[in-house]
């Protein structure tokens, strides 16, 4: 009798408010820990640079409006500026030409709904720290498959490379960077293993620690840039400059990531955070 | 000042750093002409366009025939001294801690006779005897012109001169900050402050992650280098900066500048021009707040005092050269900043030096032909300036030349650049 009732449980989902307030429980006892996977916004924060002729996003810059001072005796607030694309952010469908006409392509018109989502963490530090071009393959996701179960269906994909490091720990914002003569030389994920992801996983996005979502040799990819072009292409979305990655478990994990509401931006600065169990 | 060719001793941290009293600068305003022209290294007198005689001090009109038609000209300054003293008391607060100073009645051929400052090495004749010298005018630490003879022409070993020091900006074992060290220009200013004997050279660097391949590294190795962050449009880079040196710089460098080759419609958009403005004038600006006040507080302390601010403008700052609209633009404004900055810093005895090049030769120059201005060409006017103690540069032939058809008509130099400037 008790076992039958216990089989029911599990087969009948929570009742909402249940789950809600199950849930809102553990994040008070620290049974579910929030993780926060954002980087500081800083002016000395590493910035994507491209060829100085083309348009350039603009870096953080903070400017203060007073300070309890004679511009405002009793109160300290600030002024700051930025790009779309500056520090941890989104990346919506718009920012890419592939998918400049799709429906719901900008942050303001996003659905609410996949601003929490589940997610895949996949480890490839050991190979990232062996090899800054390190590019994600379909091989190291089937591995992660064997190990850990199918990539369900709208969640985050998540490559770990601990290439925040370079700045969270290191501070080094050239090794962040890490370029040299023929460009930057950061990981990303292989156009065949985007569109495993895209296709046959029909992932949420993709995030990654680096400057973009594409590796930072991307540019020589067929086609150029393959993580905006498939992704963005098929209405998914991107994170980058991500960090404390380590921290969370290859799956199991629940991130909250909503952009600002930019009227037809194509991305924002944000803060992500990670439910963990 | 110029400082000893030897290194100071420290100064004594427990006494008062000593504040500027300026020399004496009220000035008729007929008289700014000879300030105008020492600004800019020149000796000028009025002289009557209709008699031909050459007047000192300047005057409304002629005092040989009347006429009110008097024009600035060059002067060659050679001259006869006939008489000198040596000042051994004053009531004026800056000859007061000078003394002794000396003083003498130069007789020009061209006709005037002028009181003047007299340099250490002219000596006073005795029985009536006349001694020739050559009267130039500089800018003394009040920003006003006065003048000065010395035996010959002004050469190095002569700076050495106490009241000649007073005019000039030696960066011979100064502390430098050169606020950009990513560009040409940046590099070579830093190699031509080595050269001149800086003690002290701090050389900022904005974006660190992009210095690959642009020559900052290979100036780590000159040994009075250290590298610094700054980002000019960065507030908190330049008041970090300022907090770590401010209170040690003796003459500041902004090299920095945002140079792109947009007008108007060639660019959509003011992304390009807001990043001009951001650097060209609103660093300026933060840098002008940030290091001001340490430099102006700093200004008479003991013989490496704080003396000079150097501002990299252009001679578009004159006229817009429609090609490079935007930044001509950008550089207008500074230009109008750099004014406000040199009258708010002459209460200090800093001098403000503005540069007006013409074309530079670098990669936003590419298409443009030649002549243009080599940036160790550059960087040698600036160390000339410090030493002569002048507020204004034209270098280069192409600002020459501009400046004048500039001072001749605005307007002619405004269609000139419209059309290509060829």
């Amino acid at each position: 009798m008790a076992a039958s009732r216990k089989a029911a449980a599990v087969a009948e989902p929570l009742p909402a408010t249940q789950l809600l307030s199950s849930l809102a429980a553990a994040l008070v006892s620290g049974r579910v820990r929030v993780v926060d996977l954002t980087q500081t916004l800083a002016p000395e924060f590493p910035q994507i640079a491209l060829p100085p002729e083309m348009g350039q996003c603009w870096p953080f810059r903070i400017e203060e409006v007073s300070r309890y001072d004679e511009r405002g005796p009793g109160w300290y607030w600030n002024n700051f500026s930025c790009g779309e694309h500056t520090g941890t952010h989104f990346d919506a469908p718009v920012h890419w030409i592939s998918g400049k006409d799709l429906p719901h392509g900008s942050v303001d018109t996003i659905p609410a709904q996949h601003f929490i989502a589940p997610a895949c963490v996949v480890d490839c530090s050991a190979q990232a720290a062996a090899d800054p071009d390190y590019l994600l393959s379909v091989a190291d996701l089937e591995a992660f498959e064997a190990a850990h179960g199918r990539i369900p269906a709208g969640c985050w994909l998540l490559m770990r490379t601990d290439w925040s490091k370079r700045w969270t720990r290191d501070g080094d914002a050239l090794a962040y960077q890490n370029f040299d003569d023929t460009g930057q030389h950061t990981p990303g994920p292989s156009s065949e293993a985007v569109r495993f992801l895209v296709e046959q996983r029909q992932v949420l996005g993709f995030g990654s620690e680096a400057i973009g979502t594409d590796a930072g040799q991307g540019l020589h990819l067929r086609p150029p840039y393959p993580c905006h072009t498939f992704m963005h292409g098929s209405g998914r979305y991107g994170l980058q400059c991500l960090t404390n990655l380590d921290q969370l478990p290859p799956t199991g994990s629940v991130l909250i990531c909503p952009p600002l509401k930019i009227q037809r931006g194509s991305g924002s600065p944000l803060r992500v955070l990670a439910l963990v169990p | 000042m110029t400082p000893p060719s030897t290194r100071p001793r420290r100064k004594n941290p427990v006494l008062r750093t000593r504040q500027i009293n300026l020399p004496p600068g009220a000035r008729s305003r007929v008289a700014l002409g000879l300030t105008a022209a020492a600004a800019m290294g020149r000796f000028e007198l009025q002289q009557c366009a209709d008699c031909g005689a050459v007047l000192y001090p300047p005057r409304e009109a002629c005092a040989q025939c009347a006429s009110v038609r008097l024009r600035w000209r060059e002067q060659s300054g050679a001259g006869w001294l006939i008489a000198g003293t040596t000042l051994h008391h004053s009531n004026d607060l800056f000859f007061r801690e000078r003394l002794p100073w000396r003083l003498g009645l130069v007789k020009l051929d061209a006709g005037p006779t002028l009181m003047v400052h007299l340099h250490r090495d002219v000596e006073v004749p005795r029985d009536g005897a006349q001694a020739p010298v050559r009267v130039t005018a500089r800018l003394d630490r009040a920003g006003q012109a006065v003048l000065i003879a010395t035996t010959s022409e002004d050469g190095r070993a002569m700076a050495d001169d106490p009241i000649l020091r007073e005019m000039s900006n030696d960066p011979r074992q100064r502390k430098v900050l050169v606020t950009d060290g990513m560009t040409a220009l940046g590099q070579a200013l830093v190699r031509a402050f080595a050269q001149a004997g800086a003690e002290l050279i701090w050389v900022g660097h904005a974006e660190p992650w992009k210095q690959h391949g642009s020559g900052l590294a290979s100036l780590a190795a000159l040994p009075a280098v250290t590298l610094v962050p700054l980002d000019l449009t960065d507030g908190r880079s330049v008041q970090a900066l300022a907090g770590e040196i401010g209170g040690k710089v003796d003459i500041v460098v902004n090299s920095a500048e945002v140079h792109r080759t947009f007008g108007i419609a060639a660019r959509r958009g003011t992304d390009v021009a807001k990043l001009e403005m951001e650097v060209n004038y609103f660093g300026a600006l933060r840098l002008a707040q940030a290091f001001g006040p340490a430099l102006a507080g700093r200004s008479a302390d003991g013989s490496a005092n704080a003396c000079a601010w150097v501002n990299l403008l252009s001679i578009y700052a004159l006229a817009n050269f429609p090609p490079h609209g935007t930044y001509s633009a950008s550089k207008a404004a500074a230009h109008s900043l750099a004014q406000c900055q040199r009258a708010e810093l002459r209460a200090a005895g800093i001098r403000v030096i503005n540069l007006f090049p013409g074309p530079i030769d670098d990669d936003w120059n590419q298409n443009l032909p030649p002549p243009k201005l080599a940036p160790a060409a550059l960087a040698g006017a600036v160390i000339k300036a410090l030493r002569d103690g002048v507020e204004d540069v034209y270098p280069g032939d192409v600002a020459q030349e501009w400046f004048e058809r500039w001072r001749d008509d605005p307007k002619v130099l405004e269609r000139e650049l419209a059309l290509g400037g060829a």
